[in-house]
């Protein structure tokens, strides 16, 4: 179980806030406890913390003054946007203070030559886009909750979405940052042109989840809307030829703008909730959507289609509107709360996988549903091999939320073991905190603390979250031997 | 070719370490021309990684390859077309012996740049040996991964002077079905406008240059988009074109001959005029990615060229110079304090690549 790290602040609670009282408004600092207990968890509900305080900064000067009142007295700052994050990267610091960045919601300007938004920090991911629309413009990265999560949270955690493989991630899709650093120094990131001088600080901000600064104003780069979009539906009497689907579009020179598995329970859980159409008798089916200038997206199609009888698709249907287009898409995007409906709670996991091990993945996976008795829906980001189980449980349940977490935990050691990543676009957070000692060996994880130093040697953003100690490392061995060999054998146990 | 000698670079690190000497780091020296020559480096030892050879991954359904860093970016490329592919980044060589190790070290991208992304984009991960001697991966080979921070991208545009790379793993693409370069007579205001209007519309853009009174832009794709797209924009289609993007990308167009200092600068594709002499001389001025991307042929000195960039929220680096000492745009103080405590966090000692970047690294 997750427990933040231990910090020695040198002043006292009330001390803290009367400090915090000459820098924030009274309307914008929060210290009664009705008022922080909406601040306890983020996405990730299953865990809780009450803050000492909740600062709703509002401009830049309440940001440097707040970090560095707090980096003087050895003050823990977790900054926070919306809230909708699924690993706990913005679960409070009970010793620390909560900074929300909500109030950042100005979008300072867009300027269509250069196809960019300069943006504050709490400005939602999906109105970037819906500002930019009159441009003929949009911002690529689209995750699932844009309607709600910021952009400020998209860069701290590189927001992904089901439109990675073509336009790729936040990491992608982003030309400049505004941060403050711990001490409070203001720092431009990156710059108007396509380079940058010195060393790619923009990449190594980017997901870094609260660690190295905050993020104060970002520059989005647009795109252009595709001329035309066009989905595809392909049904499959087995996951593994719908998973060889994929590889042979790909080989066909073909990168579709969206390319989604969903498997049997998932399919069946989507279907009772929207009504989509999606066939109930299939084992798997792929929504691929193709976009682009008018001529490739016909083109596209008539191949894609090809390619998924030849790989032996049950059925292949294709939108024949817009408005069937959206019902396709549907299903997909309800996924979640389709499967929501199917049990009291549920777990979403986020590994990526080689997509060849698809296979294997899913018939290991499914030993491991039978072996905790816990069931799991699939939805799958299979152009780019993201997976999303969803395990379905019951926290009522004494023990079930830690049998899940376990089930949750091996998904997790899965992926790494056949190549891939313990999380594809949701981060660690304190969520994936001991499976980062199974991804990477001791002298990675003290690498990353010597990053983390570079920018903050006392420790104070978000301590805790997204790199293990390697004592917790120990102790999470202790309860994992693999192979009959300890992980960090150099270590001394306590 | 195969061949792994990632031992012997280490214990050539750890060694170093030790003694606390300075290495510079080799690939296939094809841009051993690029950064700072520093006083550290003249007594350096050299650490050659181009013996450490080989494809190690390569599934084109994955879109994914790995290669042990002293492989010849040549072979990749001839791999990659064998299979219908592409790095997207279009990196350049400069000679036949580069290795895809410099080339993510220098983080050079060609004139696809700017419509598919920069080396940085398509590094996965990588696998290092730090400047105390430790081997270390990071990334890996999936196209989405978050665990950790991003150090593979911090390794592009780092020459070296963070780690020695010893794998890298790259997102490949496959290579488009065809390609048209159209060519319109126009002043340079007009160029950028035109390459503005159709920038925001979803035209298969691939590569645009502008010089000598000329524009040309590369569209790529599905044979009947380009069809289209090419009856959009109008223009005459270039012959050779392919020759004319390769010798663009490597340096070999007669622009880039003479004798004056090269400047490649990095700003706005907006900004008309960054007010310098010689700036519109149609001689000494070549633009590439839609205006984001100038190239400068002049002798006047560094610090004006920077300061003009600096300006315009962009900047300058000095590409082929004849040992000036300011060759990367300075950092604001904040940001070399970064920096350097960066370097500090990779190579304690400050043995790799020293002053390659700047003087305080």
């Amino acid at each position: 179980m997750y427990s933040p790290e231990k910090t020695e602040s040198t002043l006292s609670n009330s001390a803290l806030i009367d400090a915090l009282q000459q820098i924030i408004p009274a309307g914008s600092l929060l210290f009664a406890e009705e008022d922080l207990r909406p601040y306890e968890c983020d996405g990730l509900s299953a865990y809780r913390a009450i803050p000492l305080a909740v600062v709703l900064a509002e401009t830049i000067e309440q940001v440097q003054q707040v970090l560095s009142l707090c980096h003087e007295h050895r003050v823990p700052v977790v900054a926070r946007g919306a809230g909708t994050g699924l690993s706990g990267g913005a679960l409070p610091h009970e010793q620390g203070v909560l900074l929300s960045l909500a109030k950042f919601k100005n979008i300072i300007g867009i300027n269509p030559k250069r196809r960019i938004a300069r943006v504050q920090p709490g400005v939602r991911n999906l109105a970037i886009s819906e500002t930019a629309d009159k441009y003929g413009l949009y911002y690529a990265p689209d995750p699932s909750s844009q309607i709600a999560c910021t952009i400020g949270g998209n860069v701290a955690e590189n927001s992904g979405g089901v439109h990675c493989l073509k336009y790729g991630l936040t990491v992608h899709n982003i030309q400049q940052l505004k941060i403050i650093t711990i001490d409070g120094e203001l720092l431009n990131i990156g710059g108007s042109g396509l380079d940058s001088a010195g060393y790619d600080l923009l990449a190594l901000m980017t997901g870094s989840e609260g660690m190295l600064g905050v993020i104060v104003e970002v520059t989005v780069k647009l795109l252009p809307k595709p001329e035309r979009a066009q989905v595809l539906l392909a049904a499959f009497d087995d996951v593994v030829k719908a998973g060889e689907a994929v590889g042979n579009i790909i080989a066909a020179g073909i990168i579709p703008g969206g390319l989604e598995m969903m498997d049997r329970l998932a399919i069946k859980a989507a279907e009772d909730f929207v009504h989509a159409g999606y066939p109930l008798d299939a084992e798997a089916i792929l929504l691929c959507e193709l976009d682009g200038t008018n001529e490739e997206v016909s083109v596209h199609v008539l191949k894609v289609r090809e390619v998924l009888k030849q790989s032996g698709a049950t059925e292949v249907r294709t939108a024949r509107d817009e408005a069937e287009r959206q019902v396709f898409w549907q299903g997909r995007k309800a996924a979640f709360p389709a499967v929501g409906r199917l049990s009291p709670d549920y777990y979403c996991m986020d590994g990526t996988i080689p997509r060849k091990q698809l296979p294997q993945v899913l018939k290991a996976m499914a030993d491991l549903s039978a072996e905790y008795e816990l069931p799991v829906a699939n939805v799958f980001h299979a152009g780019d091999g993201n997976l999303h189980p969803l395990i379905l449980y019951d926290a009522n349940i004494p023990g079930e939320l830690e049998r899940t977490e376990e089930f949750g935990g091996r998904i997790l050691e899965l992926c790494v073991e056949v190549g891939g990543t313990i999380t594809g676009e949701h981060g660690v957070g304190m969520e994936k905190i001991n499976q980062m000692c199974v991804q990477f060996n001791s002298l990675e994880l003290q690498q990353f603390h010597a990053v983390k130093a570079a920018f903050d040697p006392k420790g104070l953003l978000n301590p805790g979250k997204a790199v293990p100690t390697l004592h917790r490392c120990a102790e999470f061995g202790a309860m994992h031997v693999h192979k009959g060999e300890l992980p960090f054998p150099e270590l001394e146990r306590f | 070719m195969n061949s792994d000698i990632s031992q012997q670079l280490q214990k050539q690190v750890q060694n170093a370490f030790e003694k606390k000497t300075a290495l510079c780091i080799i690939g296939g020296n094809s841009k051993s021309f690029y950064g700072r020559v520093d006083a550290r480096s003249a007594s350096a030892e050299a650490l050659d990684v181009s013996g450490h050879l080989g494809v190690l991954n390569y599934e084109p359904t994955e879109l994914v390859i790995t290669a042990r860093a002293g492989t010849p970016l040549q072979d990749i490329e001839n791999l990659l077309e064998e299979n219908g592919q592409m790095l997207p980044f279009e990196p350049p060589a400069f000679t036949d012996n580069a290795t895809i190790g410099g080339t993510i070290a220098c983080n050079l991208s060609g004139p696809r740049r700017a419509y598919a992304g920069a080396a940085r984009d398509f590094l996965l991960g990588c696998k290092i040996i730090n400047g105390k001697g430790e081997i270390l991966s990071f990334g890996g080979e999936v196209m989405k991964n978050v665990a950790g921070y991003d150090v593979s991208r911090l390794m592009a545009g780092a020459m070296g002077t963070l780690g020695i790379l010893l794998e890298v793993s790259l997102k490949v693409l496959p290579k488009p079905e065809v390609e048209s370069t159209q060519l319109f007579q126009c002043s340079a205001v007009e160029a950028l406008e035109k390459i503005h209007d159709w920038s925001q519309t979803p035209l298969p853009l691939s590569a645009s240059s502008y010089h000598d009174s000329i524009l040309r832009i590369r569209l790529s794709g599905a044979t009947e988009a380009v069809k289209a797209a090419v009856d959009t924009v109008g223009g005459d289609t270039m012959a050779e074109a392919k020759q004319y993007w390769q010798q663009l990308k490597e340096q070999r167009l007669d622009f880039f001959t003479g004798e004056k200092p090269l400047w490649r600068i990095s700003l706005a594709s907006d900004i008309e005029s960054l007010e310098l002499p010689a700036e519109h001389d149609k001689d000494d001025c070549l633009y590439e990615w839609g205006g984001a991307l100038r190239w400068l042929k002049s002798d006047i000195p560094a610090e004006v060229i920077q300061c003009a960039a600096a300006d315009m929220d962009g900047q300058a680096s000095l590409f082929r110079h004849d040992g000036q000492s300011s060759i990367f745009q300075p950092l604001p103080p904040g940001l070399m304090r970064i920096h350097q405590n960066l370097k500090q966090a990779f190579d304690p000692e400050n043995i790799l690549n020293p002053g390659k970047l700047y003087p305080e690294l």
